[in-house]
């Protein structure tokens, strides 16, 4: 599988990266070359194999819907870029 | 003082030989002396005096552990209070974690005293060091070569006896191929032994912490401080923890060790063969039995692993955007921009390229091909190691093709270095215990792993073995020339 400009573009897009010229150029390269290995996996049959999500094939565990942990916002906010009045701060989403 | 074990050091504490300050600042003195190797991201100078005093006070009233005093350096992906913990990323330069992972907490709880936090490739993500923002580690065998990695920090100052015992993470390998190519001992649990808490996620679903140490003993004895259930970590398994030290010196007689002629086809050095077929040898005369084994799908663990690992890691490392904590861009527009900007910035070039991966793989219209293929192939590698232990008790091979490669050497080529993880990924994928010791040395005089695979929860018969290897053999305890 060999990817496009295009292709990268719009995969660093949904990543939320914003890439320069020469990243795409090279991540067009490298990318298309870790597909070609990913693409060996082809070799094997796999119908009718149940897909493994989980190395002990356990169930995610729940917990009672109680609060457990302490209020910690100013500690936690702390160490935030940019806070006022216990709320993170970010540019305007809406008008 | 350096080349002791925990056990003396433990001992030579309790007798008074020593203190614990004098011993935390003779580490701290040789991590200064050896500053080149480049093995730590933060040295912990004042604190870890404060700790060692507060532990020699805790021994002089009687109330200790076995790690009581003793140094140790973890790898900078354990969130550790009140310290910087960056995952070696510009993304994480300047986070100050608000608490402490759960491994940090239980050697905090037993009297460790912390002489930092050791360097990695960015994110755990790199099999050389070389992806870390805060620059290469150095192989205190030779420094031309890398440390491996991700957990190279860590590997390093163990190998140069910059601190006792390490903790590492290992995803595809990141503990046991660094302990290859440094020539030391590093275990992966099986997954759920270690609690995740507080280790910053890579690939959830294969993460586990594990000790790097000089030997399978003070492997064995870090084990029993790291192991147990977790209700933080929605994944630690409520599995009984042995005393992992316990069974060490049982004998090996009759226990049969599975070869599997995967790992011993096309690729594999004739060097790296030869240390290899040594320990064969040594453990014949242990008693063990060896029987020939299949692993067939393992040959496409590399694939499957770089589906599911970048995409486990383009979700887990979604949450760095710039709003919470770590790296935010100087200059951005809207909010979509502020985002785009933070991460272009703050990742390295290597994360970058998981991240796409991941995002690709796990995309509309190519969800099928990749993320859910590798998930039913994954089932199939988990399948033949169950098959195999049908007639074996523990698999034997080698950690890596080849001793640990020159700096620089593999950076322009992402599909060669992933390959060198060709042995120990299919360990990851089952989410079976996996440790590498020390057995010999290369052509080029650097260090030879050479790697156990057990049953689930079985680690204790891996350090047994591995034990009885080092009681034979002296491989752990050499150590680069100028680290003598």
């Amino acid at each position: 599988m060999s990817l496009s400009r295009q292709d990268v573009e719009k995969i660093a897009e949904l990543a939320r990266l914003k890439l320069t010229d020469d990243e795409i150029a090279d991540y067009t390269q490298t990318l298309s070359r870790i597909l070609s290995l990913v693409e060996q996996m082809n070799a094997a049959d796999t119908n009718d194999v149940e897909p493994m999500a989980h190395p002990q094939d356990t169930r995610l565990r729940f917990r009672d819907d109680a609060a457990t942990a302490p209020d910690r916002r100013d500690a936690l906010q702390a160490i935030a870029p940019k806070t006022e009045a216990g709320l993170y701060l970010v540019p305007k989403v809406v008008e | 003082m350096h080349t002791m074990s925990v056990a003396e050091l433990s001992k030579a504490l309790q007798e008074k030989q020593i203190s614990s300050v004098e011993l935390t600042q003779l580490y701290l003195d040789r991590i200064t002396q050896q500053e080149e190797l480049n093995a730590f991201i933060t040295v912990n100078a004042e604190d870890a005096i404060a700790q060692a005093q507060a532990a020699d006070t805790r021994r002089s009233k009687g109330d200790t552990t076995l790690f009581t005093g003793i140094p140790i350096a973890h790898k900078d992906i354990f969130c550790t209070k009140g310290m910087l913990t960056t995952c070696g990323s510009k993304m994480l330069a300047n986070f100050v974690s608000p608490y402490d992972a759960t491994v940090i907490e239980r050697f905090n709880d037993s009297g460790a005293v912390t002489l930092g936090k050791t360097n990695m490739d960015e994110f755990a993500m790199g099999s050389s060091n070389e992806t870390s923002y805060f620059n290469p580690v150095l192989n205190p065998w030779d420094r031309k070569a890398v440390p491996g990695g991700s957990s190279g920090g860590s590997a390093a100052a163990v190998a140069a006896r910059l601190a006792p015992v390490a903790t590492g993470t290992d995803t595809g390998g990141s503990i046991r191929q660094p302990a290859a190519f440094c020539g030391i001992t590093g275990i992966k649990p099986s997954y759920g032994r270690v609690s995740r808490y507080g280790m910053i996620a890579f690939a959830s679903s294969l993460d586990q912490g594990g000790p790097m140490t000089r030997s399978a003993e003070d492997a064995a004895m870090m084990l029993n401080v790291m192991c147990g259930f977790d209700p933080k970590d929605s994944t630690s398994l409520n599995e009984a923890v042995p005393d992992f030290t316990a069974t060490l010196a049982d004998p090996i007689d009759g226990m049969r060790i599975g070869l599997p002629k995967e790992y011993f086809g096309a690729g594999l050095n004739a060097d790296v063969a030869r240390v290899v077929d040594a320990v064969i040898e040594e453990l014949k005369g242990l008693g063990a039995k060896l029987v020939e084994v299949e692993l067939p799908n393992s040959t496409l663990a590399v694939p499957c692993y770089y589906v599911l690992a970048p995409a486990e890691a383009s979700s887990n490392l979604s949450r760095f955007d710039g709003v919470r904590y770590g790296y935010r861009a100087q200059d951005y527009g809207d909010l979509a921009d502020m985002y785009m900007k933070t991460r272009a910035e703050g990742f390295g070039t290597e994360v970058k390229r998981r991240i796409m991966t991941g995002t690709y793989a796990l995309s509309a219209g190519y969800y099928d091909a990749y993320y859910l293929k590798a998930q039913k192939l994954r089932r199939l590698i988990a399948d033949d190691f169950t098959r195999a232990f049908e007639s074996c008790d523990a698999i034997l091979g080698p950690t890596t093709p080849t001793t640990a490669f020159d700096l620089g050497s593999k950076t322009d080529d992402p599909v060669a270095m992933y390959l060198n993880d060709i042995y120990t990924i299919p360990a990851n994928l089952a989410g079976l215990p996996g440790m590498s010791i020390p057995a010999g040395l290369g052509d080029d005089g650097r260090p030879v792993g050479v790697q156990l695979v057990g049953r689930y929860f079985d680690e204790a018969r891996l350090l047994n073995i591995g034990h009885r290897f080092q009681q034979v053999t002296d491989w752990h305890n050499q150590i680069p020339l100028d680290q003598a």
